[in-house]
């Protein structure tokens, strides 16, 4: 179908789908921070929340199988592009300077990388509890309790922390870059577009990390 | 002033090529790069050596034939300015600078410095331009253009298609020159008549020729020695959008063919 190859088959169009399912993981994203930061509210509260999803039942798989294809366009999207451009420049420059790139935007492939195999461990810590003996003696219900035995490893801690920097890193360049790949650039809105992007970032990073750095200070128990 | 060059020589489209230092002596401060390279070559001819080849054409900054990545910048280290317009007073007496051609693999290396752009002649005619008929032209004002619209199609008309801004691209991407051959035409009535099927046939020919994609990181838009704004990226994308839904599929065998 032609639209189809207009779209998935041109860099351009495909640039499109990568901005928007990236917008559509970073609305993820902000939705989990605003879960996570029940924490902070107490045992209770954080296992009523945690709870309240599981009780969605048949909803919460399909969100969940609707965000893993939404993940494996922007993956696999974003894979091929990047070899795209990789075969585009053969022969590298002997002296190559870099004048208005960022160093955010120059890593997207490592920090995405990064965040893949981040989730892959995320998800075997706290939602299929294979990682971790600590987590895994706590009951499945309380999982404010896993919280507390998973990041009390300032091993594991420090893995998130830097995780996160990764996200913080790759949503500083991706979030605003989006709006340029969907055409979305004007004097009115750029205030807006270009800000947006280092804001959900600082945003993202100080809201995940404080957790962990709050469990191995002990202020939360 | 006195300068190390390292140049980019290559004998041809098919062998290898190697950095080789060149000195360049008392080099006036007042002289154009290109000049440099001038006096350079006549240097070399006295030696008996091969001169070093480089593209150049108008010296005025405006044909878009001169090139060259200095120093890992393409048209080198003065904003907004051809090779041919920068002076050597940007450098400095003892300094070491790097001449290398444009490196895209749809832009390969013919000999030296000077690269095959034929993959932006066939860009361009892929789709940017108007058809327009042949007969006596009609009144100047029939056509109203608005003031703002007039000025930003020739924001992006002052394009002159050297390739700065595939060579600064870290993907090799020409999209800043594509997108300026859209917006110019997409924004005047007179590239109405054909703008869907010209961004479709522009973008689909960028990538036959084998270039990468925009990653939105603007080393474009810092080369550029006309300033063209990554704004009319921005805009192609939107035109590309609006073809892709609106175009519909070619059809065989219609009409006069």
């Amino acid at each position: 179908m032609a639209l189809c190859d207009r779209i998935i088959g041109n860099g351009v169009g495909a640039k499109a789908v990568v901005a928007i399912t990236g917008l559509m993981l970073t609305g993820f994203v902000m939705a989990h921070l605003s879960g996570n930061l029940l924490v902070f509210a107490g045992p209770e509260a954080f296992n009523k929340y945690a709870a309240g999803l599981k009780s969605l039942g048949g909803i919460l798989w399909v969100a969940r199988l609707g965000l893993l294809g939404i993940f494996i366009l922007h993956l696999g999207l974003a894979i091929r592009l990047n070899l795209e451009n990789k075969a585009a420049r053969p022969q590298k420059y002997v002296n190559e300077a870099t004048m208005e790139a960022t160093f955010a935007s120059r890593y997207m492939v490592q920090t995405g990388l990064l965040l893949f195999a981040f989730i892959i461990y995320h998800l075997a810590h706290y939602t299929f509890r294979v990682a971790s003996d600590d987590v895994n003696a706590v009951p499945a219900e309380d999982v404010y309790g896993m919280v507390i035995a998973g990041f009390s490893n300032p091993i594991v801690s420090g893995f998130y922390v830097l995780a996160m920097a990764a996200l913080a890193m790759h949503l500083k360049h991706g979030v605003s870059s989006a709006f340029q790949s969907l055409g979305i650039y004007h004097p009115n809105l750029n205030v807006v577009t270009q800000k947006l992007g280092p804001i959900i970032a600082a945003i993202v990073f100080v809201g995940f990390a404080s957790i962990p750095v709050s469990v191995l200070m002990g202020c939360i128990k | 002033m006195d300068l190390t060059l390292h140049v980019w020589r290559q004998k041809n489209s098919k062998s290898d090529g190697h950095m080789e230092i060149v000195e360049a002596k008392d080099v006036s401060e007042h002289s154009s790069f290109l000049e440099m390279l001038d006096v350079v070559n006549e240097n070399l001819l006295g030696q008996g050596k091969e001169p070093i080849a480089f593209d150049h054409d108008c010296r005025e900054g405006i044909c878009g034939a001169c090139s060259l990545v200095i120093n890992g910048e393409p048209h080198g280290p003065e904003y907004g300015t051809t090779t041919c317009q920068l002076h050597m007073r940007s450098f400095k007496s003892g300094q070491h600078v790097y001449i290398e051609p444009w490196r895209a693999r749809a832009l390969p290396v013919l000999k030296d410095l000077i690269v095959d752009r034929t993959s932006f002649d066939r860009i361009q005619q892929a789709g940017g331009f108007v058809s327009s008929n042949t007969g006596s032209p009609q009144d100047a004002n029939a056509l109203p253009i608005p003031k703002p619209d007039a000025d930003k199609a020739f924001d992006a008309a002052v394009c002159i298609g050297c390739g700065a801004c595939a060579a600064a691209c870290k993907n090799a991407s020409p999209m800043l020159f594509v997108a300026a051959k859209v917006s110019q035409l997409a924004i005047l009535p007179q590239g109405k008549p054909e703008r869907e099927r010209r961004v479709l046939a522009m973008v689909d020919q960028m990538k036959k020729e084998g270039f990468g994609n925009c990653t939105n990181q603007y080393e474009c838009e810092a080369a550029c020695p006309k300033e063209i704004s990554v704004e009319h990226i921005a805009r192609m994308n939107r035109e590309y959008f609006r073809a892709a839904i609106l175009e519909e599929p070619e059809k065989q065998g219609h009409g006069g063919d």
